[in-house]
């Protein structure tokens, strides 16, 4: 009796295992789904990453010829400068985008090698661990206790103008905060069992790294990435607000921001529309990050 | 507990010595001096600038002596504001950046934390959403924005303050730069106060103080503050030390006589002693803050004191 009970006990449960299988991934994903403000910033984001790329081709002017009569010209359809123009008379709606196209880019890149260095960085001074760590981090506490500015003022000296450059290297020292998340991530993973079960199979340390520990921090580094893209751009309006940025007549969000700012007594649209497009941009970065987070946060599970 | 503070302080030393052997040697190396001008020099006028300043000597001459300088405090003479050193440049400027800086700390971080429990009191609802929409935008709505739009309306349309200038730090004066400068600072607190928050709230020890029926007052505040707070400690170290030595964009905005200025100035003007200085200074400070904000670690939790 019993026997037969538990028996088809078993067999339900392993009928209802076929149709619960999800892996982890899923269930963030679905989560994340179901976080309103992420998605809508998801849609928003593309929505921009969409303008910046096809409005120089729907408008007839370009972004580095003046219109000598319409300087200062407010937003309007007829003329076709939709977002109006700058002092120079040049057209807002294509600089917008243009501008969007250098800030959306620094962001990125500037991301991209901090979280390359940055992970490479935690997770292998978490997983050697010893004096190896201890020297590790130490040099990353160096490197946090100098202030921002000292180091754009050495790399400005060394690149010149060369924006990309810049960032570049303004990623290659922005990563120590992604370090210390991976290697905290990666002390704690480092004595599970999957983990040891690779020592006993014998894989070379390299290889349990980029193989075993890597993947297991990637959603706690892809979180962290999105909060460091508007850490990035801001970075670059910074830099434009000191007269570092990019070059006349490129622009970027900042350099447009900058202008805005000084003639928004006259022409608040130059103000109003590169802060927009930027302020919301930058709140999408935020709020996606913080449903990756709470998507991917364990404990919520 | 003791031996642990000896030796926090003791590992800070040749941090801080390290930060300073880089950044000497990284400004010396950057291309450009502060005496190529657009003017040619005669070598033998430049050749007797350089001995001034003891270029003339070898590098090691050099880093010696600005080390044996540090060690008495002085940063050496400045290489724009002729007659002046570095020390009495940055001895001005201090106090002011210092003066904006604590109050914009307890402005930001009361703030900040009140309107963290806040929301994490009332989680998703519009209270929250409310809270953490003002918060984010006053991260991401960059200082140059804000700032002008605070001056425009204020000072050039209601004509109630002084659109800048600094007056020794009449409160006038202070209002403006302290309110553009805290929003970033209060959304950042307040977005680290919520998340640590809720996880508190979260606890089973919580739990327990509300099913003992205690009020949400004294939950809030015997129970829940003090582990919430805990995250804050860390980011509050190296902030501290951030807004104390200066906002460069706000500094500029309101023409604020403080670090900031001295900073931009020096970059641009290639006063290297200048800039050397003060990331002397602040480096310094970073990691004296850091030790302070661990031994502090180590007081509230004995954990950390063993490891």
């Amino acid at each position: 009796m019993l026997a037969t009970a538990r028996k088809g006990l078993i067999e339900s449960l392993q009928d209802n295992v076929e149709v619960r299988g999800r892996s982890l991934w899923e269930d963030a994903w679905q989560r994340f789904l179901g976080n309103r403000a992420a998605i809508v910033s998801l849609f928003v984001l593309a929505f921009i990453a969409l303008f910046v790329m096809v409005a120089p081709m729907l408008s007839s002017y370009a972004y580095d010829e003046p219109d000598w009569g319409a300087m200062h010209a407010p937003p309007s359809w007829e003329s076709g400068h939709y977002f109006g123009t700058d002092a120079l008379g040049r057209d807002l709606f294509v600089r917008a985008a243009l501008g969007g196209r250098i800030s959306l880019l620094v962001g990125i890149l500037g991301t991209l090698v901090a979280v390359l260095i940055g992970t490479a960085y935690g997770a292998i001074a978490g997983f050697i661990g010893g004096r190896l760590d201890r020297l590790m981090m130490r040099w990353v506490e160096i490197l946090d206790s100098m202030p921002f500015m000292f180091f754009v003022i050495v790399l400005v000296t060394i690149f010149g103008r060369n924006f990309l450059l810049i960032f570049v290297a303004i990623g290659a020292v922005s990563w120590t905060g992604m370090a210390r998340v991976v290697r905290g991530q990666t002390l704690s993973l480092k004595n599970k069992e999957f983990i040891e079960a690779t020592h006993i199979y014998g894989l070379p340390r390299l290889l349990i790294i980029s193989r075993h520990i890597v993947p297991n921090v990637l959603g706690l580094v892809a979180v962290y990435a999105t909060l460091l893209v508007p850490g990035m751009i801001l970075f670059e309006s910074f830099l434009s607000f000191l007269g570092l940025g990019v070059q006349e007549p490129m622009t970027s969000w900042g350099a447009l921001l900058n202008e805005g700012a000084q003639t928004m007594e006259v022409a608040v649209w130059q103000l109003v529309v590169p802060a927009m497009l930027m302020v919301s941009t930058l709140f999408c970065f935020n709020f996606i990050g913080d449903g990756l987070r709470d998507a991917l946060d364990p404990k919520d599970r | 507990m003791l031996s642990f503070i000896l030796r926090r302080i003791l590992e800070a030393i040749p941090t801080l010595l390290v930060l300073i052997t880089i950044s000497f040697f990284l400004i010396r190396f950057a291309p450009g001096s502060p005496f190529t001008s657009e003017r040619k020099m005669p070598p033998e006028v430049l050749a007797n600038i350089e001995a001034k300043y003891g270029f003339d000597k070898p590098l090691y001459q050099q880093y010696w002596s600005y080390l044996s300088g540090l060690a008495r405090g002085d940063l050496g003479p400045s290489f724009v504001y002729k007659d002046y050193s570095v020390s009495e440049l940055v001895g001005k400027a201090f106090p002011v950046s210092l003066k904006i800086g604590l109050t914009v700390f307890v402005v930001s971080v009361t703030l900040g934390i009140l309107l963290g429990i806040l929301a994490a009191l009332y989680q998703n609802t519009w209270a929250d959403y409310t809270i953490m929409s003002f918060s984010v935008a006053g991260i991401v709505i960059p200082t140059y924005v804000i700032a002008p739009l605070l001056v425009l309306f204020f000072a050039i349309h209601l004509k109630w303050l002084p659109a800048g200038g600094w007056n020794d730090g009449g409160w006038q004066y202070m209002l403006l730069p302290v309110a553009a400068m805290a929003k970033g600072f209060t959304g950042y607190i307040a977005r680290i106060m919520r998340g640590s928050m809720i996880e508190v709230l979260n606890q089973d020890f919580i739990r327990t103080a509300r099913a003992k029926g205690l009020p949400t007052r004294t939950i809030m505040l015997r129970h829940a503050l003090r582990p919430a707070m805990l995250p804050l400690a860390s980011v509050l170290g190296p902030a501290m030390v951030g807004i104390i030595t200066g906002s460069v964009v706000i500094e500029n905005i309101f023409g604020i006589p403080g670090m900031g200025q001295l900073f931009v100035n020096g970059a641009l003007n290639r006063d290297y002693s200048m800039v050397l200085g003060l990331t002397v200074l602040v480096g310094a400070l970073t990691i004296a803050f850091n030790a302070i904000v661990d031994i502090a670690y180590a007081y509230i939790d004995p954990k950390i004191r063993y490891s």
